[in-house]
Order: C-alpha cells, then structure tokens, then sequence
C-alpha cells in the first residue's frame, strides 16, 4: 500500500462521501413510491390475516376491497368524527397525544360466515423495537374473533413467535370484558387453559415482547372501551 | 451455489477452502455474535447467510477495484463506508421488489454491518488481491458461514421446538405421545455457542492440522 499524500486523503474522502450520498439518496428517491405501496399492501394484508382470510401479496389489494366494508375515526368518548381518513392515522402517534385529541380508527368488515366485525388496531413497543398489530371484534364488542401481531426486530423463535398462527389462534374467543368492566387479555406465563376468558399462554424465552403485548392490548383496546361500550349489540 | 467452474484450481480453492479448511466460524472464529443471533430457526439463518454472502462478495468485490487508489491510513473507514453503503442498498432493494424477503432480514441489516467477517475479509484478501478473486473469496466466506449458521440451527429448532423449518417433524412422527418433551434450552443463545463447540471439537478431530501447536 503506497503511502498518499493528506491532500489526496481528503479529497479521496469528500468524493467517496458525495458518491455515496448520491448512491443512497438516489435509491431511496427512486424506491420509495414502490416501498410506500408495499407498506400499504402489508397493513391491508395484516387487516385482512385478523379475520382469519390469508391473501397473496398480489391479490391483497381485491380481497381487501371485498371483505372492508368500510372505516371511520372515532374519538376517546367513542363518538363519530367526520373529516379524517382512518387508513392513514396511524395510533402509535395518536397514542401519544393528549386524550382530548385522539382519533382512532375503526374498520368494518363482513367474514366469510356473514359475521359483523369491527377491525381496531394496537399499536406497542416489544424487547427491541416496536409492536403492532389488528384484533378483530364480534358484534358483541367482547369477544374477540381473531388477531394478527407483528413486530421490527424481536428475536426470532423467541419474541418474533407473536406473529405465528399458533400463538395467535389463541386468542380467538377470548372477551376483553368481565361483567361489563374492560379487563383485556392477560399473556400468561404458567399457560392458559383454553376456557380462561382473559388469558392467553405467553411465549418461552419471550417473556419481554409478551409483556409489552399485553400492555398493548390493554392500552389501545382500553381507549376504545367508550366506543366499544356505546355500540354492542 | 457453486457455477460450473470456468476458473481455475487456485480460484476453486479460494471459493471452497471457507466451507471447511479455512471456515469463517470455526476456524477463523469470526461472526460469532450474528451466529448467536439467528439462529434458532433455520429460515432466518438461511435468509441471513444468503444476505451476508451476497453482501460480502460484492464488498470484496469493490473494495478490490478501489485497493490501489484507497490510502493507508484511512483504509478501515473507507471498508466500512463501503459495507454500509452495499447494506442499505440492498435493503432499499428489498424493501421495494421483495418485501416479504426483506420483512425476515429487518432484524439483521444492523447486525450484517458489524459483522466481523465482512471487515475481515475486505482487510485480509480484498485489499491485496484482484478483483474476481476477491469476489469468489466472498462468495466462499459467505457460504462457509451460511454452512454452520445452518447446521446449528437445525439441530436447535429440532430440539428446541420440535419442527424442521417449521414443519412439526417430532409431533408428527408421535413422540410428544410417549413422553418427549422439546428442551426450551435449545431456543436460549448459549446453547448456539455448545453447538458451534461441538463443531469446533468435531472438525478438529477430524482434521488435525488445525490443531495450534503446544508452546
């Protein structure tokens, strides 16, 4: 390796550093309409894999406009606001506003077996990074008729085991309220029969991201529970 | 992996001497954390290996064109620039063409950046060597990593939760019924490391001039 004069080092860096710079930011200029689309597809998808309906990436976007039957914003006292687009709030923002200025949306979709359900999104931190997800409601606004998480960076066959169907079939069936008081669903650590109403088994070696999971549920189902409460049926 | 080789026995060697002889993890000893790290199930282990082999080769690859124009003194730098740089690029690139793909390598673009193998090779082979052979090296090293982080985990989600990516192998074939139990230790890091060891210990019984002479 010769020995270069600093001169020359400098140089070398400054046009190293430009060269990358334009690299990168011309990638992510020219990407990122196609990444936006991605993430738009994967939150319907996501919507759609809480009421049990699995779809291709190719198909999401049709599947979507078949099962959603529609979406509005409510506020923390569960009445209607007009004038927002509820696909675009996103709650890990709203959930840090003061509760007068929340707005949380609600989709609406019909299953495959003609069931009314409402589809509310969670929005949480795990061991790593954040945690997100769906959980859909009977009409009942109590049982839940499924779920679907999803994490960044938990760890996978540890904390990454939320977003796999057996521990998300767990909670299908489960209530979140007892005797008319919103309770959520507790992540268990001794493991849950199937007949507790508010527990789920948590996840061995993933006690952290189980945790955060269950703070989730109650956190973001819990400002529902004025809109949950009013619209039961 | 390996395309028919148009090249020649000293090239062929670079590419396959990292899959045994000259193993990036066993021999080497580098990349050990990411080892740790992934390798509790076999399909991230196989997305992480195949990330980090494309990503080595194609650093090698760079970094040999620019080794005689790179100085000295800032060399490290300039490698680390480089790796960083083929890191995002190729997540960009997923993000947008292969979203699931690049769903499963999330949690691994950090650790693929200090990766020590990455530095290890660019610094030992593609500063002082041409650009095709520096590729092939990587191509090799990535390979040879993708090997054992394979192997290991394979043996740790078998044992660990029972399944072959992912398929139920133990339930199906009935053993839970008579009373075996999957052992939770498997999934736990450490236990990564008892494998790489076991390796370790197997590969060097088997090939005893990788054993350090006794001073």
């Amino acid at each position: 390796m010769k020995d270069f004069s600093n001169k020359y080092i400098f140089i070398f860096s400054i046009v190293m550093v430009a060269i990358v710079a334009l690299v990168l930011s011309l990638a992510a200029t020219l990407l990122k309409p196609r990444q936006d689309k991605n993430y738009e597809i994967e939150k319907k998808k996501s919507m759609l894999e809480s009421i049990g309906i699995f779809t291709e990436r190719t198909e999401t976007e049709k599947m979507y406009d078949k099962y959603i039957s529609g979406s509005f914003t409510v506020n923390t006292s569960g009445e209607i606001i007009e004038g927002e687009e509820p696909f675009d709030i996103d709650l890990g923002e709203e959930l840090k506003k003061g509760a007068n200025d929340q707005k949380l949306p609600v989709f609406t979709a019909v299953t495959d077996d003609g069931q009314e359900v409402v589809i509310i999104p969670v929005d949480g931190t795990g061991l790593w990074g954040p945690i997100w997800g769906y959980v859909s409601l009977k009409s009942d606004m109590n049982t839940i008729y499924g779920v679907t998480f999803d994490h960044q960076e938990e760890t996978p066959g540890l904390g990454a085991e939320i977003n796999t169907t057996p521990f998300e079939s767990q909670f299908t069936g489960k209530k979140l309220f007892e005797n008319g008081l919103f309770v959520s669903i507790s992540v268990l650590k001794a493991g849950a029969a199937p007949s507790i109403d508010h527990g789920v088994d948590a996840i061995s070696g993933g006690t952290i991201t189980s945790k955060g999971l269950e703070k989730m549920l109650k956190d973001c189902l819990g400002i529902y529970e004025p809109y949950f409460t009013a619209n039961k049926k | 992996m390996e395309k028919e080789p148009i090249f020649s026995s000293k090239n062929f060697k670079i590419l396959t001497e990292p899959l045994g002889k000259n193993n990036p993890i066993t021999v080497q000893v580098l990349g050990i954390c990411s080892a740790l790290a992934v390798t509790a199930k076999i399909k991230p282990a196989f997305v992480m290996a195949l990330s980090v082999t494309i990503i080595v080769a194609f650093s090698n690859l760079v970094v040999s064109l620019m080794r005689k124009s790179i100085p000295g003194r800032i060399r490290i730098i300039v490698q680390l620039t480089v790796i960083a740089t083929m890191v995002i690029l190729v997540d960009q690139l997923l993000k947008a063409y292969a979203f699931d793909v690049s769903k499963q390598l999330s949690v691994f673009v950090g650790l693929i950046i200090t990766n020590c193998i990455l530095m290890g090779r660019l610094e030992a082979f593609a500063m002082s060597r041409g650009p095709w052979e520096s590729f092939l090296d990587g191509l090799g090293n990535g390979a040879g990593y993708g090997l054992i982080l394979i192997v290991v985990a394979f043996f740790r989600e078998l044992l660990g939760t029972g399944t072959i990516l992912g398929y139920p192998i133990i339930e199906k074939l009935g053993l839970y019924s008579i009373g075996y139990e999957n052992n939770g230790m498997m999934i736990l890091p450490p236990m990564a490391l008892i494998f790489l060891g076991i390796i370790i210990w197997i590969q060097r019984s088997r090939d005893k001039s990788l054993i350090e002479k006794q001073k």
